[in-house]
């Protein structure tokens, strides 16, 4: 029987006759006569998709850019980007008469007297989160199944900027309304600017075309929001796109599935219905929170006025871990020598760690590579417990993160949770430096736990939770092989291979000089590889077949239990 | 798959490490899993009922769309906005018929994928990310004939002088952003305020005189130096000083916000005794009435939180907290210096102005303070 043949009917259960050519062949044909597109669509049109419900994340993140440049278009339209100052007649009664600027003026225009305006204005800023929120997500999913790895490290690169880049844009954004609490984010941004060393202060005239606040910072980060980031965004989603189209997309090991071939669903049609058909969710999900759920009201902040703040000011939360270092860095770290001062509490903190991290998430897989030594690409995809050193190190960023995040909200936890606000700083002073090699230690020992209890699974099955009782009386636990799946799972994956130090001598007799960077090499090899467990082999496998034999209990029976197995593995 | 660089490597060129070469007994996957039949697949029925749920989602979508439309034009916004339960009922519906129907758009398509369509997995053969051997030849030859061609190898001063022209070529382009910034970037510009000698301190709203007289103990008032407080008709008025003299002409109204921003102050009665005496600053206070800056030292933020009792202010934005009876001194939080103090007198009838601006800079550190 064909695959295909019991494919509903709705569908087309018979290959399609030739002869009578469909309307679709002579629009193929009259594009091809032009464009000679068919060598390209041929390879691509059933190009196979694996299926992976985490590999939705970074789809989550591809749909809701293209939100964004639907709902900021429109946006466009209305929105007028200058600091020009106006008497505000608009519906909102408690502004009205007040002076501000055409920027905030037409914000609250598009919130009140544009019909949808408000819907638009809303799924823009919603849609913002869930672009930068499902990047991250994203980009946690690759960095721990390893995907990221040969040949998908220029990806990766893609990847770390287009988080960077829409966290900017996400900045730019929302400082455009030019309200209270959007101008003391462009504030406090002065101050960055300024404490960066030596050219800090003609940055920020630079930037602000003027001493703070100028006249030119708005319709400045209004082009950059419209024009110059979202360009870059978009050409790199293209190459983003483009590079995973040539890798093919990375799976999952299992039955079938190895690094030479990729199982999945062919894009047309399947593939393709389901991507697009989740783009109208996103679009969907997006519109429901944008008149559901109320996000940035600027008029209830009011206008930007550099002499007024409100308390419990806050970024969005992207921009909330550099905010929270901000917080908890004490003030004693700023040094003034030789006529200069060195404004270190904030340079450090939003400056100088962005850039770290950003820097050291770029090279992350050129580090991993020169640790592991592996020259060989990788399209099976890693489970974050067969690589504890590396997930315990995601998990010490995370945590590092999370404790950052907790810190640029430590005046919202006080006020909730009455505490002190100066505890909570002095615990997270520690906690910031003291956490992540916690989670780190944690996460790696947890990992190996759980590489133990898969291997005890793949060698001697899972326990059914059947108790038995051998002719002699003793009791044992009856063990029933995995399924297939799970045991290709633990089994298919590749073994790690400690990198050796040459011999000291080479064949010649001429001494080797081994330098410092292979021996940190080398010890950085040992502490990401040494305490790992290795899948059981084909050999230890077999072994363990036998052991069963011999005994009872353990595993099940041949003869006269195969009916027990049957409805055991049906009921598994 | 008999490129090498599928393989491990054996050695490594850079550094002196090898890797052993792979375990041959790992286990061998087994082949794909036989594929399940759907319901929809065997049953008629059921595939009769996918097709229809399918078809009522795109039916329901194009009724949300209508509706969408309906809410547009029926629902006012603005002065008289409709509300329901408490939303505007413009955003609510316009949200609800546009969101409802984009999603059932998503979820038919996708129904249709999971029930209707093949689900049968394929798989299909990768290959190396690099091209083959020939390929890198034949590239390599060509890239190689093209360079010979243009003589640059036998060229260096021509090369070398192309080198020179396009790094000269990028010179304009970066030269011409200098005037994104004024004329006069100098530093020195952030270390002077609106504030001089005999300024009188003006509530930051109303933009009247602040008289000793007005504050108790615990009091706590915004100001700004006279002149930056637009008047009942919207002009900035020139500043008069203590003995009636102009002090400088009215600001034009463009300078605003740059000038309020730096001038912004705070004025504070304490209990004279609190104030811990600073020889410095030994009289810089009216009777227990003190003026800091309103700016933040850390990056910016007007200070706004005052503690009555122990004379601390806080900055909302990153907790900053400044001690006001002692000179401004940071006491918790980022910020690296002092709160700028602003030395006061007080006129015949009370008034109180300022001695001449701050002393040093307000406002976020920047690397020229010194």
């Amino acid at each position: 029987m064909s695959t295909t043949s019991k494919v509903a009917d709705t569908n087309g259960g018979t290959a399609a006759r030739s002869g009578k050519p469909s309307k679709v062949g002579a629009a193929a044909n009259w594009a091809d006569e032009r464009l000679g597109l068919a060598g390209l669509a041929k390879k691509n049109l059933r190009k196979v998709f694996p299926d992976h419900w985490s590999f939705m994340l970074g789809e989550i993140a591809l749909w809701s850019f293209v939100v964004l440049l639907v709902t900021g278009v429109f946006l466009t339209f209305w929105f007028n980007p200058s600091m020009t100052e106006i008497e505000y007649q608009g519906s909102y009664a408690p502004l009205r008469g007040s002076y501000i600027s055409e920027a905030f003026n037409s914000s609250l225009h598009i919130s009140f007297d544009v019909r949808g305006g408000l819907l638009l204005r809303q799924m823009h800023h919603w849609a913002a989160h869930l672009f930068i929120g499902s990047m991250l997500i994203h980009m946690m999913r690759v960095f721990l199944t390893g995907a990221y790895r040969k040949p998908r490290e220029i990806n990766w690169v893609i990847g770390v900027l287009l988080l960077t880049l829409g966290t900017l844009e996400g900045f730019t954004g929302y400082s455009l309304p030019d309200d209270l609490l959007s101008g003391t984010g462009v504030r406090a941004a002065d101050g960055f600017v300024k404490s960066i060393p030596v050219i800090g202060t003609y940055g920020s005239f630079l930037l602000f075309g003027d001493e703070f606040p100028g006249h030119s910072i708005i319709p400045r980060l209004y082009i950059i929001h419209v024009l110059l980031i979202p360009g870059l965004i978009l050409g790199l989603i293209a190459a983003h796109m483009l590079l995973l189209v040539y890798h093919k997309h990375t799976q999952w090991p299992g039955p079938g599935r190895t690094e030479q071939n990729v199982v999945g669903f062919p894009m047309l049609p399947v593939y393709a219905a389901k991507a697009g058909g989740f783009f109208f969710i996103v679009f969907g999900a997006t519109a429901l929170m944008g008149g559901l759920m109320t996000i940035n009201p600027i008029w209830m902040y009011g206008p930007y006025d550099p002499t007024k703040v409100t308390a419990g000011s806050q970024p969005d939360w992207y921009m909330g871990w550099p905010d929270g270092l901000l917080r908890i860095i004490p003030g004693w770290t700023e040094v003034s020598f030789w006529g200069v001062t060195l404004a270190l509490p904030v340079f450090l903190t939003v400056i100088l760690m962005p850039t770290l991290i950003i820097t050291f998430l770029i090279l992350y897989p050129f580090i991993d590579n020169w640790i592991s030594g592996d020259k060989r690409e990788h399209h099976l995809l890693q489970r974050p417990r067969d690589t504890p050193a590396r997930t315990g190190l995601m998990a010490a960023l995370v945590t590092f993160y999370v404790l950052a995040l907790f810190a640029g909200g430590n005046d919202i936890i006080a006020i909730r949770l009455d505490l002190s606000i100066n505890q909570i700083t002095y615990f997270l002073r520690a906690a910031i430096f003291l956490g992540p090699i916690l989670a780190f230690w944690i996460t790696k020992r947890w990992c190996i736990s759980l590489q133990r209890h898969a291997k005890e699974q793949a060698l001697h099955g899972y326990e059914t939770g059947i108790i038995e009782r051998s002719p002699d009386g003793a009791y044992s636990e009856r063990h029933l092989p995995l399924p297939d799946a799970k045991q290709a799972l633990i089994v298919g994956r590749e073994r790690d291979q400690l990198l050796e130090l040459e011999p000291a001598v080479d064949k010649n007799g001429v001494e080797r000089p081994h330098n410092r960077k292979e021996r940190l090499r080398l010890a950085l090899n040992r502490f990401w590889f040494a305490d790992n467990l290795q899948p059981p082999t084909a050999a230890e496998i077999e072994a363990a077949h036998h052991h069963h034999d011999g005994h009872d209990g353990h595993e099940l029976e041949a003869g006269a239990h195969d009916d027990d197995r049957d409805a055991l593995v049906k009921g598994h | 798959m008999s490129d090498q660089s599928n393989l491990p490597a054996s050695g490594d060129g850079a550094g002196h490490s090898r890797v052993p070469e792979p375990l041959e007994d790992q286990d061998v996957a087994p082949g794909l899993p036989a594929h399940v039949w759907r319901p929809t697949d065997v049953d008629p029925k059921a595939e009769k009922r996918a097709e229809r749920q399918v078809a009522a989602l795109f039916i329901f979508s194009m009724v949300c769309a209508v509706l969408f439309v309906v809410a547009y034009f029926s629902f006012e916004i603005g002065r008289e906005i409709d509300t329901f339960l408490g939303f505007g009922a413009s955003n609510l519906f316009l949200g609800l018929t546009l969101g409802l129907g984009m999603l059932a758009i998503g979820v038919g398509v996708i129904q249709w994928a999971r029930k209707l369509m093949s689900d049968v997995e394929i798989a299909e053969l990768r290959h190396p990310a690099a091209s083959s051997e020939e390929d890198r030849e034949t590239t390599l030859k060509a890239l190689t004939a093209g360079l010979d061609e243009s003589g640059i190898g036998r060229r260096p001063l021509i090369r070398n002088t192309l080198l020179g022209a396009l790094a000269f070529a990028g010179v304009p382009l970066v030269v011409a952003l200098r005037d994104l910034g004024p004329r006069n970037m100098s530093a020195s510009r952030l270390e002077k305020t609106f504030w001089m000698e005999g300024m009188y301190i003006v509530r930051d709203v109303l933009g009247t005189r602040i008289n000793r007289a007005d504050l108790e103990i615990g009091d706590l008032l915004n100001g700004e130096p006279e002149g930056l407080v637009p008047n009942s008709e919207g002009h900035l008025p020139a500043p008069i000083g203590p003995n009636g003299q102009e002090l400088r002409p009215a600001l034009d109204h463009e300078q605003l916000l740059i000038e309020k921003v730096k001038s912004a102050v705070i004025v504070l009665r304490m209990s004279p005794g609190d104030i811990v005496r600073n020889p410095d600053r030994e009289n810089w206070d009216v009777d227990g009435i003190v003026c800091y800056s309103k700016i933040c030292t850390h990056v910016g933020c007007p200070i706004a939180l005052n503690e009555q009792q122990t004379h601390h202010l806080l900055c909302p934005c990153h907790q900053s907290t400044f001690d006001l009876a002692d000179s401004g001194k940071v006491v918790f939080g980022p910020a690296g210096h002092s709160l700028p103090q602003m030395h006061l007198a007080a006129d015949d009838e009370g008034y109180l102005y300022a001695m001449g601006d701050f002393d040093e800079p307000v406002g976020p550190s920047y690397w020229e303070r010194g």
